[in-house]
């Protein structure tokens, strides 16, 4: 659906408008209901043994004394699920969540009990034997890129890989056009640096928790916290051999996924458990499960080359990234790879990413999967390049940032896009001149992502009293109940308080894609407008009817029906209330609906402003201001949007200072817990301040973009060149933390 | 005709050939004819692709039309978060 109107800014009653949220209530008063607050009668507790060993072949699994310790239901292993998964992808998410003939990282799973009890399932635990022939390991990318590295996989590279690389090297990306020898031989000064960012964690607060039921008829229900229940059903299906018609899910309020939850780790264990008690089987992770066995994102390794000119001018950007993602391929340094350089119009670019495997959790999505650290590569660079230039880094930016008609770094030509409007803000606000102290620094950086749409259904029910509910297939992480129902009524022309939007499960709507992408407001917006627009269109004809008069003759203005012109009759409106009274009398119950696979996603970009304060002694770091410019397209509710500006900054923020995965020489992640990885608090910084900025989107209807993963972009690089700055030693190590902030001070 | 720009990777396993032309009225067939007159495409266009056509980026609507001067750029299979 393209845009309404591309000449004149629509007039909007609701959207634009900051109601009430509503889900506020349930999460304030604790009625809201998580992965771990479901029950059914005679349930078990589930528990999940895991791998203290780094890399290990499995030569044998004795199950048999936990099997028959009382009170306990069900063991199961990989040797209970199907031996062979067609689909390659899918076969390394079941081999994640059970551990076939090695365990490719400490605390990958290799067998489940579900008991009565939690304290049965944990001494049963205890009394399941496990054969292991300890294997070298490697957790560090670099290192696992050597040709003498212990290898995790044999002949899993794909045709990309040159011969004669190390088997933990997966695939070689490439990108960019023009000559780059070419471009440099061009350049007044040409910076080469290598950076490294490790890997971090999603961090949501609700740990992965699951309710499995598996009837003996085969037909089985799942109650789990999760991005997307159609993703659950789907791969749970298709692990377990059975059909997705047979398996129910529904998605419980969710306390955080940030791309995490956009995978499985228990629930195929907890129905195979399930099915193979005869009972319900409850599954919920602790902290450090999270940590150990769930996907944070990948560590990165990265060698930048940029060439510029005296005025500013970049002549040439070569980046290679090398992405670890844990123990299966699929890092997202082709994500990596494709943003690196997208926010600028180059001539000569070019970009080569290697997908490494390691012995590590297997990596799952993290906002703007890859992004995050190709752009702290690429932005401290520019910004080093521009200060030793002698150049203000904004208006370097602004000399070669991308614009419409601009060859994006990663092929095509961009429409029209808002990066050079955030930057024009950027430097307009009172942020950039405002003065700074000792020991204090500031940067900028900016960052670019996709965004896309996929497969939506949206079903609007008029309820006989004239309210209105929809309902979707996509679990609210951001806001979207609330911008689903301004939506609605924005188009119905109904207050927002008659619209109610619930998420529903996976046996009431069509196939809908996960949340993910920064898809939703977007995608089922999209979708929810023209549900309601079909809605519309039954309503008039209903009151034609009513009228005795020609639908065409009817048209929708402010929440009524009404006649088109003085040729229809004199008619008084008809509310949608009034319609609705007598729907069983015209017709029927009145419905809208509308199944999509959602094109026409708009990319977005940011620039991110900071101050931050360094103490020489301690090498902490403190952020003093932060600002945030992005475009949103429309911001349906503009409270949501700064939420995810704010959210995606602190996380940001956490990436570059504090949050790290840390291994030991022997293998094992040594902080897998909150106290010792540790996520910004609040009383950690100052208030995130936003600056939304509008262009609107040519392929939705109101213009929206999706807005939830770009502001983790710039952070990283932004709060990177603010410490350089105000240390005056460059930073090409996240995370900045105490020690290697020190370190990098004594060595000036 | 439509011409079609590769990303490097795919470049390389056809000889370096950055553009190619095919006859290509949908996205459909444009996927089709690929993977019949390329075969070594074949590895990732079954692992997945997205096409940008005019600076929109498509996933998987087989009928999504293409015009003889659309720019159409292929592109590792988007993911998010």
């Amino acid at each position: 659906m393209a845009l309404d109107s591309k000449t004149e800014a629509r007039k909007f009653k609701i959207v634009g408008t900051r109601p009430l949220r509503p889900d506020g209530i349930d999460k304030v008063t604790g009625r809201a209901r998580f992965g771990a607050d479901m029950s059914a009668p005679g349930m078990l507790v589930g528990l999940i043994l895991r791998s203290p060993h780094p890399h290990a072949r499995i030569r044998s699994i004795d199950t048999t004394r936990a099997e028959s310790m009382e009170g306990v239901h069900a063991v199961v292993t990989r040797a209970d699920f199907p031996a062979f998964v067609e689909d390659e992808a899918l076969a390394d998410v079941l081999d994640n969540c059970m551990a076939g003939e090695k365990a490719l990282y400490d605390g990958h799973a290799v067998a489940a009990v579900a008991a009565t009890s939690g304290a049965v399932a944990r001494a049963a635990l205890k009394l399941i034997e496990v054969e292991y022939e300890l294997l070298a390991h490697v957790t560090d990318v670099d290192e696992a890129m050597r040709p003498d590295a212990p290898a995790l996989h044999e002949d899993r590279a794909d045709e990309t890989v040159p011969a004669g690389m190390s088997d933990n090297v997966m695939a070689r990306h490439e990108f960019g056009h023009g000559d780059i020898d070419a471009g440099f031989a061009k350049a007044d000064r040409v910076l080469e640096r290598s950076y490294r960012t490790e890997a971090t964690h999603q961090g949501y607060i609700e740990p992965h928790a699951c309710l499995a039921t598996f009837g003996s008829d085969g037909q089985a229900d799942l109650w789990c916290c999760t991005q997307g229940h159609y993703m659950v059903r789907n791969t749970c299906a298709a692990i377990l051999g059975m059909e997705q018609g047979r398996l129910r899910v529904t998605a419980s309020e969710i306390g955080g996924g940030f791309g995490g939850k956009t995978t499985v780790f228990l629930e195929p264990v907890a129905l195979m458990l399930s099915k193979k008690a005869g009972r319900p089987v409850k599954m919920v992770m602790g902290r450090a499960e999270v940590f150990r066995a769930t996907g944070p994102t990948a560590s990165s390794s990265i060698d930048v080359r940029i060439g510029m000119a005296k005025d500013g001018r970049i002549t040439a950007g070569f980046a290679e990234l090398r992405y670890q993602g844990g123990a299966y391929p699929g890092s997202p340094v082709d994500m990596g790879s494709m943003s690196a350089f997208a926010p600028y119009d180059l001539e000569h670019v070019k970009t080569v990413g290697w997908d490494v495997v390691t012995n590590r959790p297997k990596q799952a999505a993290y906002r703007a999967p890859g992004a995050p650290m190709a752009a702290f590569a690429v932005e401290s660079a520019i910004d080093e390049l521009a200060r030793e230039l002698g150049l203000d880094p904004l208006e370097v930016r602004l000399k070669n940032a991308a614009r419409e008609g601009t060859r994006a770094s990663y092929g095509p030509t961009f429409p029209a896009i808002g990066l050079e409007a955030t930057l024009r803000k950027a430097k307009d606000h009172p942020h950039w001149s405002a003065p700074l102290g000792p020991n204090q620094g500031r940067g900028v950086a900016c960052g670019f992502w996709f965004n896309f749409g996929g497969d939506t259904c949206v079903s609007l029910n008029i309820t006989p009293d004239g309210t209105v509910t929809v309902s979707e297939g996509n679990p609210d992480i951001g806001g979207s109940r609330a911008s689903m129902s301004m939506m609605a009524a924005e188009e119905l022309g109904i207050p927002y308080e008659k619209v109610r939007t619930i998420i529903a499960d996976t046996g009431a709507l069509g196939q809908n894609d996960v949340t993910d992408g920064s898809r939703v407001t977007f995608a089922v917006g999209l979708a929810t407008i023209e549900a309601a627009r079909a809605a519309k269109r039954e309503m008039c004809k209903r009151a034609a009817r009513i009228w005795e008069i020609e639908e065409d003759a009817v048209v929708w203005e402010d929440g009524a029906a009404r006649p088109a012109g003085p040729n229809a009759g004199k008619h008084p409106p008809m509310s949608l209330a009034e319609i609705a009274a007598v729907a069983t009398n015209t017709g029927g119950p009145i419905a809208g609906h509308c199944e999509v696979n959602a094109e026409g996603a708009g990319v977005s970009f940011a620039t991110h402003m900071v101050d931050t304060e360094v103490d020489p002694e301690t090498g902490a770091v403190k952020i003093l201001r932060y600002t945030v410019f992005q475009d949103a397209g429309k911001a349906v509710h503009p409270a949501y949007v700064e939420g995810q500006f704010q959210g995606g900054a602190v996380q940001g923020i956490g990436w570059a200072l504090n949050e790290e995965y840390i291994y030991g020489e022997d293998g094992r992640l040594q902080n897998a817990g909150f106290l010792d990885y540790r996520i910004p608090v609040a009383s950690d910084l100052p208030m995130i301040d936003t600056v939304i900025l509008e262009i609107p989107n040519p392929g939705h209807p109101y213009g929206v973009r999706g807005v939830g993963e770009t502001s983790i972009v710039p952070p990283l690089a932004a709060v990177a060149n603010a410490v350089s700055h105000a240390a005056g030693v460059r930073l090409t190590h996240l995370p900045i933390s105490p020690p290697r902030l020190l370190a990098a001070i004594g060595a000036k | 005709m439509v011409r079609v720009r590769l990303w490097g990777s795919l470049a390389a396993a056809i000889g370096g050939q950055t553009e190619i032309e095919v006859e290509a009225g949908t996205l459909r067939e444009l996927l089709d004819t690929l993977a019949r007159d390329y075969p070594a495409l074949q590895p990732q266009l079954e692992r997945g692709v997205s096409v940008a056509i005019d600076g929109v980026i498509y996933n998987d609507d087989w009928f999504t039309p293409i015009r003889p001067d659309s720019e159409v750029v292929l592109l590792a299979r988007l993911k998010g978060g």
